[in-house]
């Protein structure tokens, strides 16, 4: 048993956190840079922050994650690191030329209590960054918060720095999506397009993080959002945001900000989310839903009717981030599974998460969020009560191999599968995906499992 | 000395290179890339080394914390390790650096799937998080009952003044039974992980070492010091030493327990794998114990050979001389047929390495088994010695980052000091040509013309292959999919690419077979499409694209 330590019965903590189930925000604020067409992430604080964040995304992708660091030492970490970051701005545009640079504070930076505002002020007084140049900051501390957090954070930044509002509405419709895949994010896009909608998204890491091989590397591929169509999306009719913990807050300030209508929803994950993602995008946009929309969701339904037996009743434990999770549960609840257990890292924030899980499962449900909500928790929690099926990511491999439970893979961080990053699990094409991906498990698992007497040939 | 001819003259390269930069900066560089020479008394240019890498540039190195935590204490299973600290740290080096290990019964601790921190929150930052470091060492023990513990720094925590070795002497006290230890290794410590391998090497030293008084048996006993059984090697080593018949008491800290490094300084020999990350601990070993030191490489098969004769030369026993011998024979039987099998395959392919401080020197010896050759290398995080050899370690200035860290002081110990051989007997053999505390560095073994490179950052890389064209790199994670996007195939030498082992004699012929693969495979000749080698147009059938 590879976690034979962790006894059964659930352990009360207060202090010590096992196996998270989350991590910090700098990651999630590098990512969401990732997303910006010709932008450099840039990491304020130790060097090991910038290396362990591009080691795991680039584990995580199975592509290059470009990033810079300031590179602190023990002085800078006393005398603030305004110097680091001012040289560092000169190296960064010198070697590597990008449009943007997208700074991300760390605990370290925070802690010193460096000012990011005031020292980007003085970066373009003294000319550190050329002509047609921008650098963007956001504030993410490690001690808050967590990954999802600090995606936030840094797709608030963008709106902050880039959206305008011109008095001309530009008609169109911007999308904001929480942390999800390259493949999802291009998969929302589809979606708006088959409906003939003018949109703009932002983070967008499509075409960043899944490039194609051809024999050449691109320090930025050719994805990322223009920095331009954030600047429009100040003008765009209405903003979509795609997961309150990840999207809303960029979405809420496009609304503050420049006046833009704002529509939270959650992620479109599985056919309930999907619907109301279409359907929300119909009303606005006044158009109505295309055939080929509808012939997607049709076979995503005639799969989930035609095979509804494999996946009827059968329990599930889901460990992830939030936003994700939400949508997850309710796909569930669309196949007709029973969810066991709901456990997230995250902190909750405003997002009631429990609430809404509660909504669709009852009190039976075991819904547990923030600190010390971690792993080993979720362990003793499905050594109580046993799950047919654990959704979640890699690190879920130990507590399923110990326990002989099948794991469906999603989430971050997935270092032992590849195929999220060009797959998708949003849309209704993305639907069919995710429940074959279940119904292979369940059929596979009922294949092994049954007397040699039920071995079923047609299932 | 073997000379090597690169297509572009290696000064032509570093001149182009460092032009790109500051002229500040430039000339900084200038100093970390030298092109080796090699002359009559084996000495080579001097190179700079173990210096901050500029704000901005992409580098491939990463912290102190990483390399105490993540490097040097890591692979232990049995000491149940808390970061101190916000979650990411903890996070980031929970097994991702694949240090396997193998109990030795179904219950025996092995913490190795844990990842423990204390999450500090921003409450904790503003008040100090000492007290819940002590909270979280009540539930650690209440919940598993280790034998020791060990607390690792994360740079907030330094900053707000948490004293973690004040509450590992509290916690001590309240939990007797349990060694409970701390490591400022906050990641603004040094320039590199470097400064957390000296941080955790002098920690495990004061704290560790020497707890345990119970000798193991054995007539040969040796500790193996920097290998982190990375991808089974250390399985692979063990194994060679058992059929040669040494006793290998502990290895620091590849697939180790608590125990073994509690009474390592019984043992006769220690052997240096990694000289970079943990020297530290053989030298004071040698000052505190009088247990001797040389350095071995157990990488490549010729190099396992000669490292396990010179252990058995050291033991001066006729018995295991023949036996060494003898497993040599047998496995070197196997290895050859396989390479010379492959080395027709990969004969003159050239290859670049970065790698920590020293698989960049160690791989080469394999690379050059099958006929591949390195013409650029280069450590992370190597300090000078690692490079030009340990003869240069009186002239190595210390610069303010490294004078930061905690260098001990040693003496003899009062009862336990016991030179395992005289002085009059290691003059003797030195005058034999057997040597001790050596370490030749990596330069003295690269072709004269070859470029050598300390801290290759992104840019330098780019440029090395686009100068250079070479048929293998071999880096770390963060390098991987720059260079395979390129259709150059990319060897991880951190994770072995999920593979292994690659050390000893199965370790040689897994790496021969794998570098066969990268080199001979069929899926890197599709990076570049039909019609990208013939762009001209001949039409056929005359379709007429629609828009």
């Amino acid at each position: 048993m590879l976690l034979r330590h962790t006894p059964s019965g659930l352990s009360e903590r207060k202090a010590l956190t096992i196996n998270p189930a989350k991590t910090c925000q700098p990651i999630g604020a590098m990512y969401a840079a990732l997303g910006l067409h010709n932008c450099m992430p840039h990491s304020h604080g130790s060097q090991g922050c910038c290396a362990y964040h591009r080691s795991s995304l680039t584990r995580h992708y199975n592509d290059p994650i470009m990033a810079t660091t300031s590179s602190f030492s023990e002085g800078s970490s006393v005398f603030g690191g305004q110097a680091n970051l001012l040289e560092a701005f000169t190296n960064i545009f010198t070697l590597y030329n990008p449009d943007i640079i997208a700074v991300n504070t760390t605990c370290l930076s925070e802690v010193i209590g460096d000012d990011l505002v005031q020292i980007i002020k003085k970066a373009y007084e003294e000319k550190k960054i050329p002509d047609g140049k921008i650098v963007i900051h956001a504030n993410t501390p490690s001690f808050t918060g967590s990954h999802i957090t600090g995606y936030a954070n840094m797709a608030t930044a963008m709106v902050k720095y880039f959206a305008q509002n011109t008095g001309k509405r530009n008609g169109k419709i911007t999308l904001i999506p929480s942390f999800i895949e390259p493949s999802d994010m291009s998969e929302i896009k589809h979606i708006a397009s088959e409906m003939g909608i003018k949109y703009i998204m932002f983070p967008d890491t499509s075409d960043v993080v899944n490039s194609p091989m051809d024999g050449h590397f691109r320090m930025y591929p050719k994805g990322g959002c223009p920095k331009e169509s954030v600047t429009a999306s100040g003008d765009s009719n209405a903003v979509i945001a795609l997961g309150r913990l990840g999207a809303m807050p960029a979405a809420r300030l496009l609304d503050t900000q420049c006046k833009v209508p704002v529509h939270v929803l959650d992620l479109p994950i599985g056919i309930t989310a999907t619907d109301n993602f279409v359907d929300t995008l119909r009303k606005i946009a006044g158009v109505a839903v295309p055939e080929s929309l509808r012939k997607e969701r049709g076979q995503l339904v005639d799969i989930l009717c035609d095979m509804n037996q494999y996946t009827y009743g059968k329990k599930v434990s889901l460990l992830g981030d939030p936003d994700i999770l939400l949508s997850m549960v309710q796909f569930c609840k669309d196949a007709g599974m029973e969810v066991l257990h709901v456990l997230t890292g995250t902190p909750p924030g405003k997002v009631k998460l429990e609430d809404r899980v509660r909504e669709l499962y009852g009190n039976k449900v075991i819904v547990k969020t923030g600190l010390q909500c971690d792993m080993f928790m979720f362990h003793q929690l499905v050594q109580e009560n046993r799950p047919d099926l654990i959704m979640g990511n890699t690190y879920c491999k130990y507590i399923c191999r110990d326990m002989d439970i099948p794991l469906l893979r999603i989430g971050y961080p997935i270092y032992d599968r590849i195929g999220q990053s060009y797959v998708p699990i949003t849309g209704y094409r993305g639907g069919i995906h995710l429940l074959l991906k279940i119904l292979s498990i369940f059929m596979d698992r009922q294949d092994r499992d049954a007397e040699e007497e039920n071995v079923e040939l047609i299932m | 000395m073997e000379t090597y001819q690169l297509s572009v003259p290696g000064e032509q390269f570093r001149e182009e290179v460092s032009d790109a930069y500051s002229p500040k900066l430039g000339k900084k560089r200038k100093k970390q890339i030298i092109v080796n020479n090699v002359d009559e008394s084996d000495s080579v240019p001097e190179i700079l080394a173990n210096t901050r890498t500029a704000p901005g540039i992409i580098s491939m190195r990463g912290c102190a914390y990483a390399g105490c935590k993540g490097v040097v204490l890591g692979p232990t299973r049995d000491i149940l390790q808390i970061t101190h600290g916000p979650i990411g740290c903890g996070f980031y080096s929970w097994l991702t650096r694949r240090n396997k290990t193998r109990p030795t019964t179904p219950e025996a601790e092995n913490y190795m799937q844990y990842a423990m921190s204390t999450d500090l929150q921003e409450d904790e930052i503003v008040f100090g998080g000492e007290k819940k470091l002590m909270a979280a060492i009540d539930e650690a023990v209440a919940l598993f009952h280790p034998r020791a513990i060990g607390i690792f720094a994360t740079c907030p925590v330094g900053l707000i003044g948490d004293d973690v070795h004040a509450v590992a002497r509290a916690a001590e006290e309240k939990y007797p039974g349990v060694n409970i230890f701390g490591f400022s290794c906050e990641g603004y410590k040094g320039v590199s992980q470097s400064a957390g391998h000296h941080i955790a090497n002098n920690k495990v030293f004061t704290d560790v070492v020497g707890q345990i008084d119970k000798p193991k048996e054995g007539k040969f006993r040796l500790n193996i010091l920097g290998e982190y059984n990375i991808g089974g090697d250390a399985f692979e080593i063990e194994r060679i030493a058992a059929l040669c018949g040494v006793t290998l008491h502990s290895t620091f800290s590849g697939n180790s327990i608590y125990d073994e490094f509690a009474s390592a300084h019984t043992a006769d020999l220690n052997v240096v794998m990694c000289h970079r990350s943990i020297n530290y601990l053989a030298e004071m070993m040698e000052l505190k114990y009088g247990i001797p030191w040389f350095k071995v490489n157990l990488v490549g098969a010729e190099a396992t050979s000669k490292s396990f004769r010179k252990i058995a030369a050291f033991f001066k026993d006729t018995e295991l001389i023949e036996r060494t011998d003898h497993v040599i024979e047998t496995e070197m039987e196997i290895v050859q047929k396989v390479r010379d099998e492959i080395r027709p395959r990969c004969e003159g392919k050239t290859a670049i390495l970065f790698v920590g401080g020293s698989r960049a020197h160690h791989y080469q010896d394999l690379l050059r088994e099958i006929g591949v050759v390195t013409i650029a290398a280069g450590y992370e995080f190597a300090h000078r010695d690692d490079y030009e050899g340990r003869k240069v370690l009186p002239t190595i200035v210390v610069d303010a980052d490294s004078r930061n860290i905690e260098e001990l002081t040693v003496t003899a110990d009062e009862n336990r000091y016991r030179p395992r051989i005289s002085e009059e007997e290691k003059s003797v053999r030195e005058s034999e040509g057997f040597t001790f505390s050596d370490y030749r560095g990596m330069m003295p073994e690269m072709p004269v013309g070859t470029l050598v490179i300390d801290d290759c950052n992104h840019y330098e890389l780019e440029k090395l292959i686009e100068y250079y064209h070479p048929d293998l790199v071999c880096a770390g994670i963060k390098e991987k999919y720059i260079v395979q996007k390129q259709g150059i195939p990319m060897k991880q030498l951190h994770s072995y690419d999920y593979m292994g082992p690659f050390a000893g004699f199965r370790g040689a012929v897994n790496f021969y077979r794998e570098i066969d693969r990268l080199l001979n495979c069929n899926a890197f000749k599709f990076a570049k499409a039909p019609w990208d080698e013939s762009p001209e147009l001949t039409a056929t059938y005359g379709f007429v694209a629609s828009e």
